[in-house]
């Protein structure tokens, strides 16, 4: 059942739910935090309605800056403001920023610990019939990689409007992962959104379920976490207790927490829209071998690069959708 | 800054040569580095440090001080050297280059080390971080400038070319930034020309919108002239493309671009020593 106390919509399992995608809440969420503090600037290359930084542009022009297709000068200018007093965020697509400006970004932002917050619109498979080139599935593990960076993956359109104020408050280096395509918006105002925390968004009937207790825990991140919570549902229909947790901070990973949880129920599956290698599972896996072996399986980019598209069709395709999130459970829950 | 009166010239060109000095000792301690990029830009590196900025060695943190950007991180043992005679730490902690525990890191780290405005060392990305920095200027109504030092090897960088394209089209709005290019004409590999030819500058700069001044950087004068001429230019950057002599001031380093990246050995550096003391031979030194 959902986690009452997240609060999340009424409407998570409805049709009729909002649909928007979450780059929308880059774009709010830049706006409010252009008026909460007047150091707040915004970098753009070429890409100001599609990565939302239209809206800030307007407002704020004297603190916008359009550099042009040039995702390396977008790094650099933004590590001079940076260390000069400034909040800058930098907008592009996540295929071009963080990857070609890598390392611009290792060494004049992280290394350098400039106050750059860089923004990676359209990642992930779902990006659709653009295509491979332009569906970012390592800028989790490029980016988790740097000292000094801290990585969040919102999972909808309102998380990734607090994502982005929160990266606005902390000081220092922020990756923030945004996707093109509309999705539910299945959080509300009121589900918290606590930098480096997880969030229990689903867990067992007490009532209903045989054991109390999970048999297995998804932790997801991004878009993947609404599909993980209809896979629990089918579960739980199926009498199998699960807890979804979202894990929208994959670094500073929330160690305790999901060592807590993997510890109760002992088989856990990670969701992403990236692959499988050096992100959300990558980090799991090397918290888990290190400290609980346990069985898992990952649910992502299996080592392949994507193609063009319906991205509804993509997921299926490449095996992250809710009937394979639901035959990964059934395989750990095997493999205790 | 005040005008340029004749003892305080002499005063530039003797602490030049002491840089340079520091430089020989400091990277024949390391057993590493570059020498001949540091000793062609000690002239223009004292200039700025002990005449041009507008800086406080005691406070390096001041808002309102002017900013140095050193883009080409490698040649690093000049601006170690420059900072350390100018107060902003310990003269004895120059012999600590690229040793363990060190905050003379091989190429500058910001955090470690005060007086540094930016990490580098990977090449072609100092003239876009010297834009953010005159950006916050102009944001912050501030009147500090923004100096950029810059390689003549590193306009290879596609990054490079990026930064000048930006700072051409904000025009005024960046007349707080001036780039000094070290127009050495070597690189690791060879003379520029051969390996990848950058001329012609003054006409690529031009086109991209920016103020051209060129200069022999080895004269103290004509460099603080040309700073003076880029205050005066209101409409767009500068850049003083600086002519140097790589490994300045010992002559079986200038113009050779083996030394480019190794540094002297204990008897190349004596040879050094010596001639710097003794100017090339034309004066007799006390440490004969």
């Amino acid at each position: 059942m959902l986690n009452s106390r997240v609060k999340l919509s009424l409407k998570t399992f409805d049709k009729d739910i909002e649909q928007k995608p979450t780059r929308d809440g880059y774009g709010d969420g830049l706006v409010i935090a252009g008026e909460q503090d007047p150091n707040v600037v915004v970098l753009c290359a070429d890409l100001t309605e599609s990565t939302r930084s239209e809206a800030f542009s307007k407002k704020f022009p004297e603190r916008f800056f359009e550099v042009g297709v040039a995702e390396q000068n977008l790094a650099t200018i933004a590590s001079g403001l940076g260390v000069s007093g400034k909040i800058p965020f930098i907008s592009s697509y996540a295929t071009f920023s963080p990857g070609r400006n890598w390392e611009q970004i290792r060494t004049t932002i992280s290394y350098n610990d400039a106050n750059v917050k860089i923004a990676g619109a359209h990642a992930g498979i779902s990006v659709g019939p653009d295509g491979a080139t332009h569906q970012a599935i390592e800028d989790i593990a490029t980016m988790r990689v740097m000292a000094n960076m801290k990585v969040f993956v919102p999972c909808d359109a309102n998380e990734a409007r607090k994502a982005t104020l929160a990266a606005a408050k902390i000081w220092g280096p922020v990756y923030l992962r945004f996707g093109r395509e509309k999705m539910p918006v299945f959080t509300t105002e009121e589900t918290p959104f606590r930098p480096g925390k997880v969030e229990i968004f689903w867990e067992p009937n007490p009532k209903k379920d045989k054991a109390k207790k999970p048999e297995a825990v998804i932790i997801g991140c991004g878009s993947l976490v609404h599909y993980a919570l209809l896979a629990a549902k089918e579960l739980d229909a199926e009498g199998i207790g699960v807890c979804v947790v979202n894990c929208h901070t994959i670094k500073p990973l929330d160690e305790k927490k999901i060592l807590e949880l993997v510890g109760e129920c002992g088989a856990v599956v990670t969701v992403e829209e990236h692959q499988v290698m050096g992100g959300l599972g990558g980090a799991v896996a090397e918290l888990l071998g290190k400290n609980l072996p346990t069985p898992i399986e990952f649910i992502g980019m299996q080592n392949i690069f994507g193609e063009s598209g319906p991205p509804k069709d993509l997921i299926e395709k490449y095996g992250m959708g809710v009937k394979d999130i639901k035959e990964a459970v059934k395989k750990v829950i095997k493999r205790k | 800054m005040a005008d340029l009166h004749e003892n305080k010239l002499k005063f530039l060109e003797e602490m030049a040569n002491k840089i340079r000095q520091d430089i020989i000792e400091m990277l024949v301690e390391a057993k590493s580095g570059h020498s001949a990029g540091p000793l062609g830009m000690a002239d223009i590196f004292t200039a700025l440090y002990f005449h041009i900025l507008n800086h406080n060695p005691k406070n390096p943190s001041w808002p309102e001080r002017d900013r140095v950007v050193l883009s080409n991180g490698h040649i690093c043992p000049v601006l170690y050297a420059t900072l350390a005679n100018a107060g902003y730490f310990p003269m004895e902690e120059l012999f600590t280059l690229r040793k363990l525990d060190s905050r003379l890191q091989g190429h500058p780290h910001r955090n470690s080390l005060p007086g540094i405005e930016t990490t580098s060392g990977p090449l072609g990305s100092g003239i876009s971080q010297a834009i953010g920095m005159a950006l916050a200027a102009r944001l912050d109504k501030k009147k500090n400038r923004v100096y950029c030092l810059t390689s003549d090897g590193e306009h290879q960088e596609g990054n490079t070319w990026e930064a000048i394209m930006f700072a051409g089209k904000q025009k005024s709005k960046l007349n707080n930034l001036t780039v000094i290019m070290d127009r050495n004409n070597i690189q690791i590999d060879g003379f520029t020309e051969e390996v990848m030819p950058l001329e012609p500058l003054r006409e690529k700069y031009e086109a991209f919108n920016w103020h051209v001044i060129e200069v022999n950087g080895h004269d103290i004068l004509e460099f603080v002239s040309a700073v003076n001429e880029a205050k005066a230019i209101y409409e767009r950057p500068t850049i003083i493309i600086a002519h140097t002599i790589p490994g300045k001031g010992v002559s079986f380093m200038e113009n050779d671009y083996m030394w480019h990246g190794k540094p002297p050995t204990k008897e190349e550096a004596k040879i050094a020593l010596s001639e710097l003391r003794t100017l090339g031979g034309r004066i007799k030194s006390e440490h004969e």
